[in-house]
């Protein structure tokens, strides 16, 4: 099966960008070989500003560039980009509804050996709160492509969350900004999934079918303005909900779609995700399972909930 | 020459009138930060930039940054007497559903660059905007102005660091040097000296003048402009509250509002 990190894609539509549009400009914060950014770099390094170890002052940068016309996007680990300078974003990027891109690698558990330092667990939370903000996780390469040319027509502030691992390739189908969509039809239960879970959901749904379980599986890239009707559609159509993320079952996707639920059809849901707790060193598939956020997690949870509806 | 600097200052006496006029209305808001950068922001708006008040987002005007953001009543003044919009709207500074709000926005103020509040941030962004301006073989200039106790920010740092590292000769900053913060005297909280020498190390051109003296700010400025391949930091000596005798360097006035009559002794002072 055909596998790319979602930064790994990220890199090359930059430098594909960078041919169609000379305002796009690309900052870093020396972290652009390991979030591609220095694919750009080498093509236009006139157009590629790497700032050091200083993340609140490139975001400062990234402000002033796109007051004066700039498409800058924005890119460091998904730690360091975001809730490092934090309030920078809300005041300096937010606030003014700048069109700036904040575009995050190394997101999640997936990082690996490097820890809890570097797992972003609770970036989504944070970059959710922001009004102005969209929030957008990409399931694979292909979505990674398409939504950086979504965002890249979109006026305002986006943050796109990437991650560092290498996972399995979705079927290539259009991405809109806020729009979900059903990789696979079912009717029992709903996976709605982000990111590289969406590959864990589809494992889940064929574990399911293998019991006689039919499961929807949606793919939900737009945390931020969230797709209201796919979930009330399955909440209504299905006898429960699981979400799944790797990022913390606080504020994430999970509370995103029970937000909606709570006010507009209260159903089952069960939050897959990182349980209030920090990451820790592991190869990526072993922090997977080891904290419950893998598609033997997701089939687990299924099956609680069908035996509780029966 | 000595027309213009008698213009610059009838024009500063009129903005810190309006600062008083409009604090006291307004019954909040920062009236000794405001009176310190009278001069500075008077000279630019009325004599160093090129702007235009019917056309704001003119792509060639020069571009001010009020970092120090809490200071806007001074910016708001100078922008109403500019034209960007009509004295009237200062009457309704802080209030809800104003165009002026208590920090300033852009979003909301015809001519306000920036949105600034949160100190530390105005410096990174003036940097980009200069950048902006290179890289889109512009020649306009960016002017910015810190506080002092801002530059107690890390992320002043960052941006001083880097904007010398990207040859920044197009943006000019001020600090206005007026020695208070809210807590105290800057050298009791934390000391930011060595000002000249920090700002020198980082590698900027480092000017000092008299903050209140119109002629030398526009002096200054100009041989700023002349200066290549390097940002420009002009240290500007202040007096706080400066203009209102019961104001002037005394730290109670940071951020609070005269009251009626304070106010009417401050206007009868200022004349």
């Amino acid at each position: 099966m055909e596998q790319e990190a979602t930064r790994d894609a990220y890199g090359k539509v930059l430098v594909e960008l960078g041919r169609q549009n000379p305002d796009i400009v690309v900052l870093d914060a020396d972290t652009s070989s390991s979030t591609r950014t220095n694919w750009f770099a080498k093509e236009f390094p006139d157009r590629f500003f790497n700032f050091g170890v200083a993340e609140a002052n490139m975001i400062g940068y990234a402000a002033g560039l796109a007051l004066a016309g700039k498409i800058p996007f924005v890119s460091s680990f998904a730690v360091f980009g975001s809730i490092r300078p934090y309030e920078q974003i809300r005041t300096s990027i937010c606030w003014p509804n700048l069109n700036v891109k904040i575009v995050l690698t190394h997101a999640g558990i997936s990082v690996g050996e490097d820890g809890a330092s570097h797992q972003a667990i609770e970036d989504i939370a944070a970059m959710r709160v922001l009004p102005n903000m969209s929030v957008i996780v990409p399931g694979d390469s292909n979505e990674t492509r398409r939504v950086i040319f979504a965002c890249c027509e979109h006026k305002g502030p986006v943050y796109i969350r990437l991650g560092r691992a290498k996972f399995p390739l979705l079927p290539d189908v259009e991405f809109k900004i806020g729009k979900a969509r059903i990789v696979k039809e079912g009717k029992d239960i709903s996976l709605i999934a982000c990111g590289l879970m969406v590959f864990e959901a589809l494992k889940a749904a064929e574990m399911l079918d293998r019991d006689g379980i039919s499961a929807r599986v949606i793919n939900m890239p737009t945390i931020k303005p969230i797709d209201r009707e796919a979930i009330i559609l399955a909440a209504k159509e299905t006898k429960g909900i699981i979400t799944a993320e790797e990022h913390s079952i606080i504020g994430g996707l999970g509370s995103a779609v029970c937000e909606v639920l709570a006010e507009e059809k209260p159903a089952i849901v069960k939050r897959i995700g990182i349980q209030d707790v920090f990451g820790t060193s592991g190869k990526p598939e072993e922090l997977m399972s080891y904290f419950k956020v893998d598609a033997r997690a997701i089939y687990e949870e299924a099956i609680k909930i069908l035996n509780f509806e029966c | 020459m000595n027309n213009v600097i008698l213009k610059i200052a009838d024009t500063s006496r009129k903005i810190r009138r309006l600062i008083i006029e409009m604090l006291s209305l307004a019954g909040s808001g920062h009236p000794g930060g405001s009176l310190s950068s009278v001069e500075i922001i008077a000279s630019l708006y009325f004599h160093i930039m090129r702007h235009n008040p019917s056309n704001p987002l003119w792509e060639d005007r020069d571009r001010f940054i009020l970092s120090k953001g809490h200071c806007c009543p001074t910016l708001y003044a100078a922008l109403a007497i500019s034209g960007y919009f009509s004295q009237e709207e200062l009457k309704t500074l802080r209030r809800l559903g104003s165009i002026l709000q208590g920090h300033s926005d852009r979003l909301q103020t015809p001519g306000v660059e920036m949105s600034t509040g949160s100190l530390g941030q105005g410096l990174s962004c003036a940097c980009g905007m200069a950048l902006g301006g290179k890289l889109s073989q512009k020649d306009f200039f960016v002017f910015c102005l810190l506080g002092d106790g801002e530059t107690q920010e890390g992320q002043i740092w960052e941006a001083a660091m880097s904007a010398s590292h990207y040859k920044l000769d197009n943006l000019i900053s001020f600090l206005d040097y007026n020695k208070l913060q809210i807590d105290g005297r800057v050298s009791d909280i934390m000391n930011i000296e060595p000002l000249v020498d920090k700002w020198r190390a980082f590698g900027w051109e480092v000017m000092e003048i008299d903050g209140h003296n119109i002629e030398e700010i526009i002096s200054c400025v100009d041989r700023a402009k002349k200066i290549k391949d390097k940002p420009k930091m002009i240290i500007a000596h202040t007096i706080k509250g400066k203009g209102v005798s019961f104001m002037e360097g005394r730290v109670e006035w940071h951020g609070v509002a005269p009251t009626k009559e304070e106010a009417e002794r401050a206007l009868k002072e200022l004349g």
